[in-house]
């Protein structure tokens, strides 16, 4: 087995310069290595920094020490010493992510945001269009939607939108806060099954998974963060 | 396969004499942009993101460091390659800025001809580059006001005619027309109301998406750089004390006056 992605004593720690420096010690010290088909749960009470370590490994909160570092096109790359224009490519090519929330576009239908992603891979509009559809379909978003902005959507439709937006690319490294937060049953079942999919097809998935059922269902192993909290708490003090 | 450097600026800076005391507008910036890069270059008003603009468009000389750029061959006894803009003659610099480059101005009408057509405005670049064909010029023009989005009914028209938001889709055509692999922006969407900015932001995204175009983008909106740039540059009192990715800088910002910028916006 291969590790995809790993983390080396990995701390994040918020200063907030407009409240006199104040700091926010976040989790200190996480180690942690996610291998090719395997699923990592984040687990912890909330606020406890698993969304933070997402957004570490995906690049979009700087660590305060520590790195990530990601296989990507077959070689170690230091994610948190890349230069811009490598983080972009590492996640055109290489890692995806589900978010909480959908970041809309003004303007952009729903079928071209879930293709967006194997357009910017050199798929052909129509091929993409064609691969977006079959997603959203699979994801039960009535077809009447997809020719418009998400931005009126409900929660779970918005939701779906992003599961099929950083899924269709089939990312290798794949980062998952909550997929299932806002979906019915039905939904969540075919969201398990997609999870099971990427990992058949040897992606390695780091996720936030609240839902009990759907954390048991898709996880391999899981990772509690609260012990790095604490860890974080003795060296402030 | 390492892409090669487009624009390589060091410790670039650009003093003005005031009171005949020397003041940096900006100092000690220091980048380098590959192709296909967008990046957007934030602070408030006076903090110096116009004259840095200046400086890398070769529309100011610098009094500090320096802008490289990836020449072109344009003939073969000419050089190409990364050349100092400090060493090229006023006719290379002037040929830049019409073939390769693009600037478009937060003003349209500084950017526009005024006194001919909407039309003409488009061609002229192609003139410059000794395009002669009536027929073909008025087809690329129509072609290219069809890309953003430009009624061609009314391309025989004046720029004044035309409402703000047609007037700032027409300077986009006017200077991608020649295909340039470099465009600069000086706060392109300000002034114009926002659904008007919505149209003009989508169409930028998805012009610099298709041609792979390069580009900085001056701004004072953090929404604007988010959609349009993947990386940024944040300035204060001429120094740059921010730069990375755009997201990463927007959602943890690092610097003091980058937390107090991104705190202070209100979202609706």
């Amino acid at each position: 087995m291969t590790a995809l992605i790993e983390t080396q004593a990995l701390s994040k720690t918020f200063t907030l310069h407009g409240r006199g420096g104040l700091q926010l010690p976040v989790f200190a010290g996480i180690n942690l290595s996610v291998q090719a088909g395997e699923c990592l749960a984040l687990t912890g009470h909330s606020g406890s920094g698993k969304s933070s370590l997402l957004r570490c490994l995906y690049g979009n909160y700087a660590p305060s020490s520590g790195v990530v570092r990601i296989r990507h096109a077959g070689d170690w790359l230091n994610l948190s010493q890349a230069a811009p224009r490598e983080v972009v490519e590492v996640r055109r090519r290489t890692l995806g992510y589900v978010s909480q929330f959908l970041r809309v576009i003004p303007r952009v239908s729903t079928l071209d945001i879930v293709a967006d992603p194997l357009r910017r891979l050199g798929v052909g509009a129509a091929e993409a269009r064609q691969q977006a559809a079959q997603w959203l379909q699979r994801l039960n978003l009535h077809e009447h939607l997809w020719p418009l902005p998400p931005a009126t959507f409900s929660g779970g439709e918005q939701q779906r939108v992003n599961i099929a937006h950083g899924m269709i690319s089939a990312p290798h490294v794949l980062l998952l806060d909550e997929p299932t937060a806002s979906l019915d049953g039905d939904n969540r079942r075919v969201v398990v099954e997609l999870i099971h999919a990427a990992r058949a097809q040897g992606s390695a998935i780091v996720g936030i998974f609240h839902d009990e059922e759907v954390r048991n269902a898709v996880a391999t192993r899981t990772l509690d963060i609260e012990q790095y909290q604490n860890q974080t708490r003795e060296l402030a003090a | 396969m390492k892409p090669s450097v487009l624009l390589s600026v060091r410790e670039a800076g650009k003093a003005f004499v005031h009171q005949g005391q020397p003041r940096w507008a900006c100092r000690d910036v220091s980048f380098d942009l590959y192709p296909g890069e967008v990046l957007a270059v934030v602070g408030e008003s006076g903090s110096g993101k116009s004259t840095l603009l200046r400086l890398l468009a070769a529309r100011l000389a610098c009094d500090q460091g320096s802008v490289h750029y990836d020449l072109r061959a344009e003939s073969e006894n000419e050089a190409c390659g990364l050349a100092d803009l400090a060493d090229l003659s006023e006719a290379r610099l002037r040929w830049l800025a019409r073939t390769d480059w693009g600037f478009v101005e937060q003003h349209a009408r500084d950017g526009l001809r005024m006194n001919v057509s909407g039309g003409a405005n488009v061609g002229e670049r192609l003139m410059a580059l000794g395009a002669r064909h009536y027929g073909k010029l008025r087809s690329r023009a129509v072609s290219w006001m069809q890309r953003v989005e430009l009624d061609t009914d009314r391309m025989d028209d004046l720029p004044a005619t035309y409402s703000g938001g047609m007037q700032q889709r027409l300077q986009i055509a006017r200077n991608l027309v020649t295909h340039p692999r470099l465009v600069f922006m000086d706060e392109p969407t300000t002034g114009l109301d926002v659904s008007v900015q919505a149209r003009l932001l989508d169409l930028l995204r998805e012009l610099v998406d298709e041609l792979q175009l390069a580009a900085v983008v001056v701004t004072h909106d953090l929404a604007v750089a988010r959609l349009l740039a993947q990386r940024m540059l944040v300035m204060k009192d001429g120094q740059v004390v921010e730069q990375g990715l755009t997201d990463r800088v927007l959602d943890d910002p690092q610097h003091p006056y980058t937390q107090l910028l991104v705190s202070s916006v209100l979202t609706p």
